[in-house]
């Protein structure tokens, strides 16, 4: 019995649609880490993949696998898909990582995309990522702009440099329209529960915050804000449908430029390891449509994406003082890559402290 | 802190509590009659994911509710037909539809993903609930509340106050025996753990309807699990259930609370406490050796075969 409801599991888990074309030029799989309806961070992938549908049609076939497990099953899901002749592979979560480096090895005609990590071991390895943070300064400003209490709550899951960049943009970005704002963090220790995330909202909300931003990965905090009356912002995709009252904007993680680019380029022949973390000026972080502010903070809003888009502002510029009260940046430097990527440290007005 | 705060924070600790505490009571009963069902998590997402749909369908939250205890109950049947008719492992065939339940509900709601969903309103008395601080904790809840409140009451009523209470234990302490007495075991088993695939369904439907009225994939996330340490922990007795599930919620929400005021604890240590906390005082009220020997039924988990 319990072999056969696993069984049955993995193929639950497994199914692969495979498009119908039958002489593609190419094949681009996709490996998901959750559900393609989490309304998240794996819906969003998968967006990416009907982008790569709808602009090679015929010519290229595509494959996913969905709720595939960090770790040993991911190896065998990608070799799997190594096997079955894709001709690039779309890993897209962090703990794929070895994984991904590991099959490359084995398979070098086959190209590996390997999102958010950092090893590329062997030349049919590219990382990729985005700069979400660009968004985060963005909801800051609006957060400081139409906030009544001066307290946003922000529901953080793992202290990892990902989360901690996120949250420091954000109080950046709220203190450039107001310097008193300030920021208070709940950490859930999940991506995913939203019961948690729930109960974490709503204790943020009996604080006294009036805003609600989110770094994990279900709707819950968006629906807790609704029945509360307050507002907030949607995380990796556009969560309208379960705030209309409330919804300020969401960050939208766009990858099907990226990914239509690639699979261009393993079509041309031209395809290339490299390691991107693009932005907003590459399309590959959005905002969501601005409601319920008054026109003047959407226009704000609209008008530092622009500025952040083309280059002119930049987050992570001085003067930024951390949180212990010394100055990390000194007036006009910006921050560079490596510090960016390792961020371990608050900056002033984050009201807790950073689990080690 | 104003009392309108204290409640909204006590509100929340209820609603935390309220999925375990109806999961737990059913597994206590399962358990009473000698049976260990690992199943409960399963049963749990099944709840939620039928009350949704129903929901959806019929846009009836009640019809949701219905359709979750029917389907937990349902769904509970494999492994009762298994463990009870065939007397396979308890313990993997409970694993098994804990596995079978989270896949079943992810292919069932695949088409729910994304839905705002439809809410089981809260019941408001008028005048009585704007009594401060208490007005709305005690009369301005949400149906299942009420239920959960009933169900306690209730399971320990039958357990310790009924001839067909004392039938269950009986069967759930020393299956041979009731069995030599002519009650039959099997009967009694059987209802039992639909009994708790029932609860372990509301307890779900609870989660989709009021909780969170979404369905998402996995958003029981390990509650079928904690209910069942619960029912151990608490040795058997519904009161102790009911203390571990409400000191559990308290405890998770105060930590939330903590957080958020900058309390310098680290957050993976406040994260565990909710954990730590309610083993640690449902061990010490437990700590009463023969007490605790005199309420674990003896049978639990031994597969019965009667002899003809």
């Amino acid at each position: 019995m319990k072999k056969l409801a696993t069984s049955l599991l993995a193929a639950a888990a497994a199914v692969a649609i495979t498009g119908a074309a039958q002489a593609a030029d190419a094949k681009a799989c996709f490996i998901y880490v959750g559900p393609i309806g989490d309304y998240g961070w794996s819906y969003q992938h998968h967006q990416g993949l009907l982008d790569v549908e709808k602009a090679f049609g015929d010519r290229v076939e595509t494959a996913y696998l969905e709720s595939v497990a960090e770790g040993a099953d991911a190896e065998r899901a990608i070799e799997r898909f190594a096997r079955s002749g894709c001709d690039i592979i779309f890993t897209t979560s962090f703990g794929y990582m070895d994984a991904t480096n590991k099959v490359a090895a084995r398979f070098p005609d086959v190209k590996f995309e390997h999102a958010t990590g950092y090893k590329r071991e062997s030349p049919n390895v590219a990382t990729y990522n985005s700069k979400f943070y660009q968004g985060r300064y963005v909801q800051g400003q609006i957060a400081a702009s139409v906030s009544e209490t001066g307290v946003a709550g922000y529901i953080a899951s793992f202290p990892i440099p990902e989360v901690v960049r996120g949250i420091n943009s954000f109080i950046l970005g709220a203190q450039s329209v107001n310097p008193d704002f300030s920021l208070k963090v709940v950490w859930v220790n999940t991506w995913f529960d939203p019961g948690k995330e729930a109960d974490a909202a709503k204790a943020l909300i009996d604080q006294g915050v009036d805003i609600l931003t989110q770094h994990t990965d279900s709707t819950a905090p968006m629906q807790v804000a609704e029945e509360r009356g307050i507002k907030a912002f949607g995380q990796a995709s556009d969560m309208y449908a379960f705030g209309e009252q409330t919804q300020l904007t969401s960050i939208i993680d766009d990858w099907g430029p990226y990914y239509v680019e690639r699979v261009q380029a393993v079509l041309d022949g031209t395809w290339e390891s490299h390691d991107v973390w693009d932005g907003m000026a590459e399309g590959h972080v959005a905002m969501a449509p601005y409601w319920n502010m008054p026109y003047e903070v959407a226009a704000m809003a609209k008008k530092t994406a622009t500025a952040i888009t083309v280059g002119v502002l930049e987050p992570f510029t001085g003067p930024i003082t951390k949180q212990d009260g010394t100055e990390w940046l000194a007036e006009g430097e910006t921050a560079d890559i490596g510090a960016l990527l390792g961020m371990n440290f608050y900056v002033q007005g984050v009201d807790d402290q950073l689990p080690e | 802190m104003s009392p309108d705060v204290i409640q909204a924070i006590l509100l929340t600790v209820v609603t935390a509590a309220t999925p375990l505490l109806i999961a737990a009571m059913g597994e206590l009963v399962v358990e009473r009659s000698g049976v260990l069902n690992l199943g409960v998590e399963g049963m749990m997402i099944i709840g939620a994911v039928t009350g949704f749909g129903a929901a959806q369908i019929t846009g009836s939250p009640w019809a949701g509710v219905l359709a979750a205890i029917i389907c937990g109950a349902l769904f509970s049947l494999p492994f009762a037909v298994l463990t009870l008719s065939l007397a396979t492992n308890q313990v993997a065939t409970g694993l098994s539809l804990t596995l079978l339940g989270l896949g079943v509900a992810g292919m069932i709601g695949e088409q729910f993903v994304g839905l705002p969903g439809v809410r089981l309103e809260a019941v408001n008395v008028p005048f009585l609930v704007d009594i401060p601080l208490i007005g709305r904790l005690l009369f301005g809840q949400d149906p299942i509340f009420y239920l959960s409140i009933g169900l306690a009451v209730g399971v320990w009523w039958f357990i310790f106050r009924t001839r067909a209470g004392l039938t269950l234990r009986a069967v759930g302490d020393s299956h041979g025996s009731a069995h030599a007495l002519g009650i039959n075991v099997l009967r009694v088993r059987y209802l039992a753990v639909m009994f708790g695939g029932a609860c372990a369904g509301l307890a779900g439907a609870h989660l989709s309807l009021v909780y969170i009225p979404q369905w998402v994939e996995n958003m029981t996330a390990g509650r079928g699990w904690i209910a069942l340490a619960l029912v151990v922990f608490a040795s058997w007795l519904p009161l102790r259930v009911v203390i571990g599930a409400y000191l559990f919620g308290a405890v998770t929400i105060a930590q939330f609370h903590a957080q958020a005021q900058g309390v310098a604890i680290p957050s993976q240590l406040l994260s565990a406490l909710p954990y730590l906390a309610t083993i640690v005082v449902l061990v010490l009220i437990s700590s009463n050796r023969r007490m605790t020997m005199r309420n674990t039924p003896a049978s639990l988990g031994k597969p019965f075969v009667p002899d003809r």
